[in-house]
């Protein structure tokens, strides 16, 4: 090929990629017009709601609450904009990786009208922009890390919205119980190296060093790392009266195990966070988790009201168990929002079909203001945080798994009444 | 091309001299930083090694069943870390049971003698069951199918087992009399750690004197010298084989109880790192060498353990163990490099070649 020929070529993939791009005129379909695109519903046919959580392998717990919660929202709402609710839905596997997979699956079907997921936020940081690419808006129910809603998270994350809370309050929470009801001056750290673990840790050793105490270590770890002793070893040289390690129930669990064992550890109070608030850390950690505290959302009557006490004996009616997670009633939450965001944009022809913008979806749920939800009055800002946040500090009493009923055993042990 | 003098030092060359002196550079360097800071107690540093060790002792009995596969059928199973999480895992389903009633309270010995019965009985059977189902049939493949096949064996114990037994994790019951430390001499040992390191010791001991002393260990030694020959000689081949997968199932399924009385903790993905861990270990110390195999398992524990203090910590980076596998995986590079077939392989490499 000669170089006038190379150039031509180059110029003409130019002038195609550039008219494509200026192709992205407003679409129109039915009686909607949008920036980025119309779904249209035929009439009789269900509005298809995708979820995206972690629903195997050692964090499946997460997920299914989520999805449990989700589904009880559908259960409750039947229809939207007159067409009934189906759900579908990709494992994220509770890494980047799996998020990206399950993300692209979802982009990939047209009739996808929102999503709500992930659930952790190592899947959200890649997964979130992938759907937005697409124009599909995703709702978190357990999503915490601070920088998925920060100003400066840049405009592919602008179809990104949670209803979990965002970790500066849990971290300083978190903080505020070690350094007051637990008495403690000296506290280490340690995170996985996710967005999540990393953000929260972050949170609570500088909100803890403001409030006056030290924090003597902020060790990593690796997920998939199973001895943890010469970490521990390391964090006992600073003599720390608290260890916060807001990771997962697997690591969680050995470090749980093993701080015991470790010399100059023996005193030391254990904490872990809301990715640990499940029957299955106690499955992992066994008997060591007995007196440990773990943050999490309160899930309590007198934080969330009789709706949330109406919403669990309708979970006890459909599973026949108590909650597996924190965040369902998060999840639930997200998609009443959702339903409530599609009621307000959809418009229908004159045969019956509907059509729901993707731009406009997109902008009535950033434009949520006090909704009822389970969680509290959700109000969403400019960034997609829509949560009310409140954030409980529990204590393992039995470290049984059949045991488990946040509340009771683990114990709420903050804030006090 | 011809040059002369330096010149003829390579690109490559050049960058292999310049990798090794940097990492023996950081590597003094960091040391230096950290002893000069008089952080770590002694008992401390006895604590990092203490740790290495017990869990080098696992990686090293899982090594070995990779070193003795590939020493007489040259080919790496990939299945065998499953083959450790089988055990380890079923064992589970013996040692809750035997807890809850108090049995294991009341004869901890016998227990524990129980437990470990049906993890080596699991262990064994899965391997030599991957064994005929998976390898035997394409023993006269090219080099790269058996491979293959040992990647897809291990994705189908995974998901197996997952289905089995599920997704969650599950806490391994404590045993009372392994509970607490000894003392000796200064400095202080979890019981489990002891009983690990001694129980490892001993089985690699076993192991040498079965490869070394008995008929089955010669016949071993014949096959993985030639495999016609040895057949030539009335041995059976394909037997020898399924005794080698057996023994390497047995180690690895007394690893799997160790494992399970250090981190008492099981789930169906447990064997995937630390088989990564033992496959590494073989290759330091030299593949398809039993000792080797030993050394390298030993030798990877205590960098793993003491590395990230000891080298990195002077260096003033922050959370250290983020980077063990860093270092771990450095050190297997460094070895390579220094010594292409492993710490103690350059005998079997010379015999082989």
């Amino acid at each position: 090929m000669n170089r006038p020929r190379v150039w031509g070529t180059v110029v003409l993939a130019l002038l195609v990629a550039l008219t494509s791009y200026a192709a992205a005129a407003p679409v129109r379909l039915g009686p909607v017009t949008d920036p980025i695109g119309v779904v249209r519903v035929a009439r009789g046919q269900p509005i298809i709601i995708a979820y995206w959580l972690v629903i195997a392998g050692p964090n499946a717990s997460l997920g299914v609450d989520s999805r449990r919660g989700i589904e009880l929202a559908i259960a409750d709402k039947r229809t939207v904009a007159g067409h009934p609710i189906r759900l579908i839905g990709e494992d994220s596997g509770c890494n980047a990786e799996g998020g990206v997979t399950a993300a692209t699956k979802i982009a990939a079907n047209r009739q996808v009208v929102a999503a709500v997921g992930s659930s952790c936020s190592s899947e959200a940081v890649p997964g979130a922009p992938i759907l937005w690419r697409a124009g599909i808006v995703t709702v978190s129910p357990s999503n915490t890390a601070p920088r998925l809603t920060a100003p400066d998270r840049g405009p592919t994350y602008d179809g990104y919205l949670r209803t979990a809370h965002n970790d500066q309050v849990q971290g300083r929470v978190a903080a505020h119980f070690a350094y007051h009801a637990l008495s403690s001056r000296r506290a280490a750290t340690i995170h996985d190296g996710s967005p999540y673990a990393e953000g929260l840790a972050n949170v609570f050793a500088d909100v803890y060093r403001r409030l006056g105490g030290t924090i003597t270590a902020q060790e990593a770890i690796s997920p998939g790392d199973t001895d943890m002793r010469p970490v521990l070893t390391r964090i006992a040289t600073g003599r720390p009266d608290v260890i916060y390690y807001p990771i997962f129930v697997a690591e969680g669990g050995h470090i749980t195990r093993q701080a015991k064992e470790v010399s100059g550890l023996e005193r030391t109070r254990l904490m872990a966070a809301d990715g640990t608030f499940s029957p299955d850390f106690l499955r992992a950690a066994g008997p060591a988790a007995r007196g440990m505290f773990l943050s999490s959302p309160d899930l309590s009557e007198e934080a969330l009201g009789p709706r949330y006490t109406e919403f669990l004996r309708k979970h006890q009616q459909r599973y026949g168990e108590r909650p597996l997670s924190a965040f369902h009633a998060h999840a639930y939450d997200a998609a009443m929002m959702i339903f409530a965001a599609i009621e307000r944009v959809a418009r229908k022809d004159a045969a019956g079909n509907t059509y729901i913008g993707r731009r406009a979806l997109r902008d009535a749920l950033f434009a949520t203001r006090n909704f009822r939800g389970i969680t509290g009055n959700l109000t969403c800002n400019q960034f997609g945080d829509c949560a009310d946040p409140k954030i409980a500090v529990y204590e393992v009493v039995s470290a049984d798994p059949a045991q488990w009923s946040p509340g009771t055993d683990p114990r709420k042990v903050w804030p006090r009444r | 091309m011809q040059r002369t003098g330096i010149l003829r030092l390579n690109f490559v060359d050049a960058f292999l001299w310049a990798f090794r002196i940097g990492v023996v550079a950081i590597v003094v360097w960091g040391t230096i930083g950290t002893l000069t800071t008089g952080r770590y107690t002694r008992e401390q540093w006895a604590d990092f090694a203490i740790f290495g060790l017990s869990q080098g002792g696992i990686y090293a009995l899982i090594a070995l069943g990779y070193t003795m596969v590939y020493g007489i059928l040259r080919m790496i199973n990939f299945a065998h870390g499953e083959v450790f999480m089988s055990g380890s895992y079923t064992a589970y389903f013996v040692a809750a049971p035997l807890a809850a009633s108090g049995f294991l309270d009341r004869h901890p010995i016998l227990g524990l003698l129980l437990i470990l019965a049906v993890s080596v009985a699991t262990s064994t059977s899965v391997a030599v069951l991957v064994e005929r189902v998976a390898y035997r049939p394409l023993r006269r493949a090219p080099r790269l199918v058996p491979l293959i096949t040992a990647i897809g064996a291990s994705f189908f114990l995974q998901y197996a087992f997952r289905g089995l037994y599920g997704s969650g994790f599950r806490a391994y019951p404590e045993i009372g009399i392994l509970r607490g430390e000894w003392a000796i001499g200064g400095i202080t040992i979890l019981k489990t750690q002891g009983v690990v390191i001694v129980s490892a010791a001993v089985m690699m001991a076993i192991l040498y004197a079965i490869v070394m002393r008995t008929k089955v260990g010669k016949a071993m030694r014949a096959v993985s010298e030639d495999k016609e020959a040895a057949a030539l000689m009335g041995i059976n081949v394909d037997r020898i084989i399924v005794t080698t997968f057996a023994i390497g199932g047995a180690m690895a399924g007394v690893a799997g109880i160790l494992y399970a009385l250090v981190f008492k903790q099981v789930h169906f993905f447990m064997g995937f790192v630390p088989g990564i861990k033992a496959f590494t270990s073989a290759v330091l110390g030299g593949i398809g060498n039993i000792p080797g195999a030993m050394l390298g398992g030993m030798f990877l524990g205590v960098v793993e353990s003491i590395g990230p203090a000891l080298f990195l910590d002077g260096l003033g980076i922050v959370a250290p163990y983020q980077l063990k596998d860093v270092i771990a995986f450095t050190m297997l590079v460094m070895v390579l490099i220094f010594r292409p077939s492993g710490i103690l392989g350059e005998r079997l490499a010379g015999k082989r070649a």
